[in-house]
Parts: C-alpha cells; sequence; structure tokens
C-alpha cells in the first residue's frame, strides 16, 4: 500500500485508451465499474475532443457480482460491436474488473465476431499509463500484423533506390494525451519532405486498422515517442527486420542527430551540419548578446523520460544553462535518465512523488524549472519561473497555435517557451537603472512581479538594513558605498560572496578593500 | 395516477462514482483528511475531477493498493495503519480521518470498519476515524456524501433540545444566509451536517427536526430518523418557489404564524422574481433534457419548469427515491420523461433525435455534444456552485441560461449563413 496525494500517471487503461482514441476503427470495451468513465473528461475536456472516446464501459454494479458477469461483458461487447462497427476491438478491463478474473479478452475472442479482437492485459497494480499506452500499441501491432509475419525477417532499408521511388517511414508513438503530439508529427512530416522522405503512416494517432496492416511496406520507422512505441518497434525489427531510429528529435542538436541517424539507415548522404543553423532560429537567438545573461542559469529538470533528457541535452549544450537536477517520474525510462544525469554530474531522481521532486528542486536552488504541471504549482509557492516541458496533460498543454517541440520549429517553440518566463536580461537591466528616476512608475516590474527569478527580490530586502543578519559581520559605510555602485543584479550575489569570504579569513569589518579582495578571490 | 411518467432503463452508465463527493466534502470539513483505500484509478479519478494542482498538499489521498497486498504478502489492515500512521504524522492539523472504500476494497472485502475501530483505540481520539464506501459498484457520485454522513451520525450526541438540523453540504454563505432567514422567523437554533469543523458534531435527538438540503440523503435520512429525529418531507430548496416551500416546511414544524412567514418572505420572493425575469426571457419555451448524474435532476427540471417556463424533454435520474422524491414528483406535469437509470447509448439517441435547446450532462459527454450542435451545461458545476434558497434562483437560473446567450453571441460570426457545422474531434 502507498500513500499517494497525486499521480504523474493514470491506469494502465488509460494508456489503452489513448492507444484507441488516438486510432479510427478501433474500439475498445472496458470492463469496468461506473466511475471508471471519468476517464472520457480527459479527452473531451482536456484534449477538448469533440469526440467521446470510443470506449464501452460495462458498468457493472455490485448486485452484477453475485451473477453472472460474464455474459455481462459478451452482452456489452456484442452491443458495442453492432452499435459502432468497428474493424478492430479491444477488450480489457480496469483494477476492479482484474479482481473478479474475468478474462474479458477471452470471452470476446471466443465469440466468433467478424472483427479482430485484441485482448489486453495490464496488470493495474502494478503498471502505470505509459506502460499501459505501449502495451496496448504492441498488442494492435502484433493482433493486426502477425497474419503477415514472413518466416525469416528479411528487408532492406534502403531498397527504395531500387524501386524507382522516394525512401517512406512510419512515425510511431505520437497519441492523444501525448505532449504536443499533434504539432510534432506536422513539424517532423515537413522535416521530412524538405529532405525527400515520404511519411507511410502516423501511428497510432489517425491510423486506422488499414494503416497499421501497411506499415511493413515502409523502409523504416522512426520512434518520437519511445514510452509509447519503443516495444512496438522493437519488435516491427525482430518480426519484420524494420529497423528503427532511436534519437528523438528534440532540440537543434538532437533533430541533426536524428537526421544523420535517419539518413544513414536508408542509405542516403547525411545533410549538412549548417542546417541547423539555417533552419532554426535558436542557435543565432542564443549566441546573440541578450541571451549572455542566460549563461549558467540554474535550471532543475523534471518530466516524463523523453522530453526531461532531450531538455538536459538542450539546456546544457544549447542555452548555455547549468542542470543542477534532473528526474523523471517513467521507471520505464530510468536507465536512459541515469546515464542522461551521470554525464552532467548529477545523479537522476526517479520518483513519483511529488512532494519529493518539491524538496529536490528547492534543494537544489534553481533560477528556472522545466518541468510537468504540477512542478509549474510547486515552482510557484518556491517564486521560480517554470516552463511546462511534459505530460501530465493540462488544458493549456493543447494550445490552439501549433506549436510543436520536435524539429527546427520545435527548437523555436523551445526558445521562447524556456527563455520567456526568465527575467529579461536587457529589460531588468534597464528597470533597475531607472528605477530611482521620478519618471518611473512605482511597481512597474516584469511579469512575474515580485516573486522574479533573479537577485532583485533578495536584493531589496537586504538593501534596507545596514547590517546584514548575520550580526557578526559589520559593513563600513565606505564597504556599504562601495557595494551600491554595483549593478543591482548581481548586488546580492556580490554581498553574499563578500560575507563568505570575510568570514572564511575571520575579518569582522567589510570595507570597500575588502569588496575588492573578495572579488580577487572568487575570481582567481 | 396523473403525474410524471415514470420509466427506468439499464446499460452502460456515464456517471462518475461515489468518490467524487469527496471534492466538496473536504472542503466543507478543513480539518478533515479523506483516505480512499483503492486503485491508480481512484487517485486519478479524484484528481482529474478536482482539479487538484492547485493545492499544496490536498487533505484527500489515496492509499493504493499493489501487488503484494492483493497476493496477501502484504497484511492490508498493517498497511492501512501504517500508511494512516505516517498520514496523520504528516498532517497533524486533522481531526477526522475517512477511510473510504473504493471499487477494489469492496470486492476484497477489506473491512474497513475494522480498521477504523483499531484506529481508533491507538488514537486515543485525538483524531476520530471514520469508514464509509463511495465504491462505483455500490454508489453514484453525489450518493458519496449519503455514506459520509451516514457514518457521522452514529458519532453524534443526544440532546432533547428543539432545534432544526440542516443535512447536506451547503455554501458557507449560503448556510449563513439560511440561518439568517430561519432567525428572523423565530427559529433561532439551527445545526448543521457536515458542521463546518469536524469536531463541532451537532447534537440529535426527538427535538430535532431535519430539513435535507440535498436530495441524495437517503440512508442518512434514515439514521436519523431512527436516533428520533423527524425529517421533513418537502421540495428541496433549488429555485425561490422550491426554497420558500422548503423554509415554510420548517415554519409549520416550529409553529411560527403563517403571517411572520409570509412577511418575512415575500420580499424575497419579489426580489427573486425580478432576478429570474431576464433569465426567463432567455429559457422560456426552451427544450431541455437532463441526463442522469448529480441526483438534483428532478427539482431542477421542476424549478426550469415551472419557474423558468422550460419544456421538459426527458429528466434523467441515477436511481430514483419515489418517497424521499414524492414532493418534488407532484409538482413535475403530466406525462413528463422521468427516467432512472441509464443506456447511455440508447439516451444520446434519443438526445439527438429530439434536438433539445439544452442538455445537462457530465463532462464527458459535453464538448462531443456541443461539436454535434447541441448546447449543453455540465452538471458538476451545479454540485460546485452556491445555489441553494430564494436568494439564489437568479444565479442558478444563470447557469442554464449562459451556455444559451453564449451560443447566440458568437454562433452568427463562427457560423455565417450557409456554413456547415463541422464536427471538431
Amino acid at each position: 500500500m502507498e500513500l499517494t496525494l497525486w499521480t504523474y500517471e493514470g491506469p494502465p487503461h488509460v494508456g489503452a485508451m489513448r492507444i484507441a482514441a488516438s486510432m479510427e476503427g478501433v474500439h475498445y470495451v472496458l470492463h469496468a465499474p461506473q466511475g471508471d468513465t471519468y476517464a472520457d473528461l480527459l479527452f473531451t475536456m482536456i484534449e477538448r475532443r469533440g469526440k467521446r472516446p470510443p470506449v464501452t464501459y460495462t458498468t457493472f454494479q455490485a448486485r452484477d457480482l453475485g451473477g453472472d458477469t460474464a455474459e455481462l461483458v459478451k452482452r456489452h461487447v456484442r452491443e458495442a460491436v453492432d452499435r459502432f462497427q468497428p474493424e478492430a476491438l479491444l477488450v480489457g478491463e480496469s483494477c476492479t474488473a482484474e479482481l473478479i478474473q474475468d478474462q474479458p479478452g477471452a470471452l470476446a475472442q471466443g465469440m466468433d465476431l467478424p472483427i479482430p479482437v485484441v485482448s489486453l492485459e495490464l496488470p493495474a497494480y502494478s503498471k502505470k499509463e505509459n506502460w499501459g499506452a505501449s502495451e496496448t500499441f504492441y498488442q494492435v501491432l502484433r493482433g493486426l500484423l502477425r497474419s503477415q509475419a514472413p518466416e525469416k525477417a528479411s528487408h532492406d532499408p534502403t531498397a527504395w533506390q531500387n524501386q524507382g521511388r522516394r525512401p517512406r517511414v512510419n512515425l510511431l508513438g505520437p497519441s492523444l494525451l501525448g505532449f504536443r503530439c499533434r504539432d510534432d508529427v506536422l513539424e517532423i512530416q515537413k522535416l521530412l519532405t524538405m529532405h525527400g522522405i515520404d511519411v507511410g503512416v502516423v501511428a497510432p494517432l489517425g491510423a486506422g486498422v488499414g494503416d497499421i496492416r501497411r506499415l511493413p511496406q515502409a523502409d523504416l520507422n522512426v520512434c518520437l515517442y519511445p514510452e509509447v512505441a519503443e516495444s512496438g518497434c522493437s519488435w516491427l525489427e525482430r518480426t519484420f527486420g524494420m529497423p528503427f531510429t532511436r534519437t528523438v528529435p528534440i532540440g537543434v542538436g538532437a533533430t541533426h542527430d536524428f537526421l544523420v541517424e535517419l539518413h544513414g539507415l536508408l542509405g542516403m548522404t547525411p545533410p549538412s551540419e549548417e542546417e541547423g543553423y539555417r533552419r532554426s532560429r535558436l542557435p543565432w537567438y542564443s549566441e546573440s548578446v541578450d541571451s549572455t545573461y542566460l549563461t549558467g542559469k540554474r535550471v532543475f529538470i523534471f518530466g516524463d523520460g523523453t522530453h526531461a533528457i532531450a531538455a538536459a541535452r538542450i539546456c546544457s549544450e544549447e542555452l548555455g544553462f547549468t542542470v543542477v537536477g534532473l528526474g523523471t517520474y517513467s521507471r520505464e525510462m530510468a536507465r536512459p535518465m541515469r546515464a542522461a544525469a551521470r554525464e552532467l554530474g548529477l545523479e537522476a531522481l526517479i520518483s513519483d512523488d511529488y512532494l519529493a521532486v518539491e524538496a529536490a528542486m528547492a534543494d537544489a536552488s534553481p533560477e528556472l524549472v522545466l518541468g510537468t504541471q504540477m512542478e509549474r504549482h510547486s515552482a510557484k509557492r518556491l517564486g521560480l519561473p517554470c516552463a511546462v516541458i511534459s505530460t501530465p496533460m493540462h488544458v493549456q498543454d493543447v494550445p490552439a497555435r501549433t506549436s510543436p517541440q520536435m524539429g527546427w520549429e520545435g527548437a523555436n517553440v523551445i526558445f521562447d517557451s524556456w527563455v520567456h518566463p526568465l527575467m529579461m536580461g536587457l529589460e531588468e537591466h534597464l528597470i533597475g537603472m531607472f528605477r530611482h528616476d521620478f519618471e518611473f512608475v512605482d511597481g512597474h516590474q516584469s511579469h512575474l512581479g515580485q516573486a522574479g527569478g533573479t537577485g532583485m527580490g533578495s536584493e531589496q530586502a537586504t538593501t534596507s538594513e545596514s547590517t546584514p543578519s548575520e550580526s557578526d559581520l559589520i559593513w563600513t559605510a565606505d564597504g556599504e558605498a562601495e557595494l551600491n555602485k554595483i549593478p543591482f543584479f548581481v548586488r546580492g550575489k556580490v554581498r553574499r560572496n563578500a560575507e563568505a569570504y570575510a568570514r572564511e579569513v575571520g575579518c569582522r569589518e567589510i570595507s570597500s578593500e575588502t569588496l575588492y579582495d573578495a572579488k580577487a578571490h572568487y575570481k582567481a | 395516477m396523473a403525474g410524471p411518467t415514470l420509466l427506468k432503463e439499464s446499460g452502460p452508465r456515464e456517471v462518475f462514482c461515489g468518490l467524487t463527493s469527496i471534492v466538496w466534502l473536504h472542503r466543507r470539513m478543513p480539518d478533515a483528511f479523506f483516505l480512499v483505500v483503492g486503485s491508480r484509478t481512484c487517485a486519478h479519478l479524484i484528481q482529474s475531477a478536482a482539479g487538484v494542482m492547485i493545492f499544496a498538499e490536498p487533505r484527500f489521498g489515496t492509499a493504493i493498493l499493489n501487488e503484494r497486498d492483493l497476493a496477501g504478502l502484504a497484511d492490508a489492515q498493517e498497511e492501512l495503519d501504517r500508511v494512516a500512521r505516517e498520514l496523520l504524522q504528516r498532517r497533524p492539523e486533522i481531526k477526522t480521518l475517512f477511510l473510504v472504500g473504493s471499487c477494489p476494497s469492496e470486492v476484497i472485502k477489506l473491512d474497513l470498519a475494522r480498521a477504523a475501530e483499531r484506529l481508533n483505540e491507538e488514537l486515543q481520539g485525538q483524531v476520530r476515524v471514520v469508514n464509509y464506501s463511495g465504491s462505483g459498484i455500490e454508489t453514484t457520485f453525489t450518493q458519496g456524501e449519503d455514506g459520509a454522513l451516514a457514518a457521522l451520525v452514529p458519532m453524534l450526541p443526544s440532546s432533547d433540545e428543539r432545534q432544526l438540523l440542516l443535512v447536506g453540504t451547503l455554501a458557507d454563505a449560503v448556510e449563513d444566509r439560511l440561518v439568517n432567514l430561519f432567525d428572523r422567523l423565530g427559529i433561532h437554533c439551527v445545526r448543521s451536517l457536515p458542521p463546518r469543523q469536524s469536531t463541532d458534531l451537532p447534537a440529535l435527538g426527538p427535538g430535532t427536526t431535519v430539513l435535507l438540503t440535498q436530495p441524495y440523503l437517503t440512508e442518512t435520512a434514515r439514521l436519523l430518523k431512527d436516533r428520533g429525529a423527524k425529517i421533513l418531507k418537502a421540495p428541496f430548496p433549488l429555485g425561490a418557489e422550491g426554497s420558500r416551500a422548503w423554509m415554510a416546511a420548517a415554519a409549520d414544524d416550529f409553529q411560527v404564524p403563517s403571517d411572520t412567514v409570509a412577511d418575512v418572505l415575500a420580499p424575497l420572493m419579489e426580489r427573486a422574481s425580478k432576478a429570474l425575469e431576464p433569465h426567463r426571457k432567455v429559457l422560456a419555451g426552451k427544450r431541455i433534457f437532463l441526463l442522469p448524474e448529480s441526483q438534483l435532476e428532478l427539482p431542477l427540471a421542476r424549478f426550469l419548469q415551472r419557474e423558468c417556463g422550460m419544456e421538459l424533454v426527458e429528466v434523467g435520474t441515477p436511481y430514483l427515491n419515489r418517497e424521499q422524491m414524492s414532493e418534488e414528483l407532484a409538482l413535475l406535469p403530466v406525462g413528463t420523461a422521468v427516467m432512472e437509470g441509464q443506456h447511455v447509448e440508447q439516451q444520446l439517441d434519443r438526445v439527438r433525435s429530439s434536438q433539445p435547446d439544452l442538455v445537462v450532462c457530465g463532462m464527458g459527454l459535453a464538448n462531443p455534444l456541443e461539436a454535434e450542435g447541441i448546447t449543453t451545461k455540465w452538471s458538476i458545476e451545479l454540485v460546485f456552485s452556491p445555489i441553494h434558497g430564494i436568494d439564489q434562483a437568479g444565479d442558478l437560473a444563470e447557469l442554464f441560461s449562459r451556455p444559451l446567450r453564449r451560443r447566440q453571441l458568437i454562433q452568427p460570426a463562427l457560423h455565417p449563413a450557409g456554413s456547415v457545422h463541422p464536427i471538431h474531434n
């Protein structure tokens, strides 16, 4: 038993619903009590879908338990097939039905239905949503493609060269309730088109049963979201010999690496290293002088495995931030996450306890948080700026505008959405310079107000007192005067450094000389 | 018998389970914690329905059962003790701990009453531990509150004092207003269940007269009656007319002269009538279809038909307690289709074929219906908003007129003449 106040992931059958609702012509009969129908609102309210998810809940009640719940399952299966006329049926159970062991999948398979039936067994007491999505996608592929499997897998991803056609790849993994999947698909399609590569099937998002059946006609698979598609991609590789790409194209460097990997597998000449610089604005925006204030900004990253690992690379390599914390709630991604953290000299935080994440965040004293909606709330409590990079989904994460994370445009979106929450360097500098002018309207603050991320808040708090809180140190008048000549946005740091230095050398008075000594000491 | 036509259907349902009522119960009693003993689904349900992230640390949570508990590798009772201790250590301000049963805990027959008894002994009165079931195999949405209040009834001290007891969660402001009005009527001792502090339980006895504020408190009412309280029969306090009759029932029981009732309530009724007027203009003659969810459907239908002039296409209700609803049923027009239970697909077929002007439904169905061009009002808002009493009649009507007004406002620009209404997905 585990005390949970809030959870990053839903139960595994919600993952199955994500796959079913992403696809066309698929219906899911879920053996579950009435309360489980809440899951519909995830799609209709959070993702603002104008369609109900294609799910029939058996909504059995206590009084049914004494009788024949198996017959109840069969009745709902029959009704669902008659009413919705799906091309394939998924059948499974939620946590409560798992306990009464009706085996709805097997029951449906024994009903001699005219359509393929995929039986889902998703252990509700040990697994979670992303695992459920991944397992369901894998079972759908297996259920619909097994009959086509060759005796011996032989597949040449460069075969297109002799067939007088352009190379063709499938995009696997995008699903409903996934982070910006809708927009990532558009962006990756655009990216591939620029390189003369066709997209065969996108799945599960928007794929029908016929689309799944023609997956093997592509040259390879692009695994866009490993949380959902990696096990399916591996099965296609084992069974049909189709290779798949491992690099997730989030960020300029990763998008380039993805293109190199893809071109290599397809037997094409890799693209120029300059492409990212030409196609995305992130590289130049990061190089431009206004961005120097981003240097070394301390950033705390937490999210699903894919987005958090990608964020760590972008922060450290492309934006010049210092990553001071990195973690994920996806246990399935623990291994790559630990490796990514090690490279940055950190220990990965693998946890689904949001209070532990908040504690780690407070501990790391970051200047920017990249996290889920929950970290956005934690960061707000700590007075830290935050950008959201990952599920769990919130209605704000489904913006009306196109807002991808992947590819060149995704890198642009990322630059804007991660940098804007920080105080704008130049803007804040000017506010600091002119705040004593009579024209200055009191209360003019950046959008962050008093809870801002730079040293401004703490600076205001300390300048009014002539003696710092640690009363063992005394600032002389000329020490204070010298300190006040220093621009406000570094003043707090200089004050702290000077005091730390004074204690270190055992000096009680801080004069202008001490300030210069401290400066020399820390620059050395 | 003349009156509404009572119908029944069964099949797949689209309603919340009783756990959902924790969302408003925990706000009513800020010193109580609701610990669901259940699965990840339970935790996900409550956080999805409640928008939990706004809380630093919510006063509800789930003790999630895992495979070890189910396989008997861990003793579920011991595990529950451990989780409860861990929780109370972290939240020392908690005075009452509700252990809430769920579908899985009911199916594995985890005895929460035993757990509560044991924990009560251990905690020696520092924290009171109470148990009830909010499981979806036994309860629907608002029925969870019935379970929680019923579990409190045995804890109520006894008293013969003459008093009026309001039973069912009300918004604090609404409660204050009602207490003030009863005071003006000459009923000075008015208490509430649930109370604002979980430790401040009202006393109960033969001198107690109960007014139910909500129509879903069947079991609580039965237990209160067993303890000697008198349960008044009245329409529920939704809308001006219903609220007036509800207050008048209490006045009658306390032998308040009818002149006093008229003097106190007449100005309120007049004001309510003015407040209702603009909404009546929008709603009159419009056809409404209520899907079953909150159990408030019958009183709402009565209000919308009698005071707002709406035409009732179908009034769904998750279950029908004819005795408790007798006053409401009597006020519905002859022949009104009242449907108990649900077959959601068949019901949606009826919605589509009858093309009502407004549908009251749950959050899972609202946007899909809107995308088909059918205006909706989501019902969960009705259990979160202060809608009880004569003074709130205008606000209650506004909840229904707003979606219609909104459509009138934006439809002409968004759907120029001749354009086909697209299905969004």
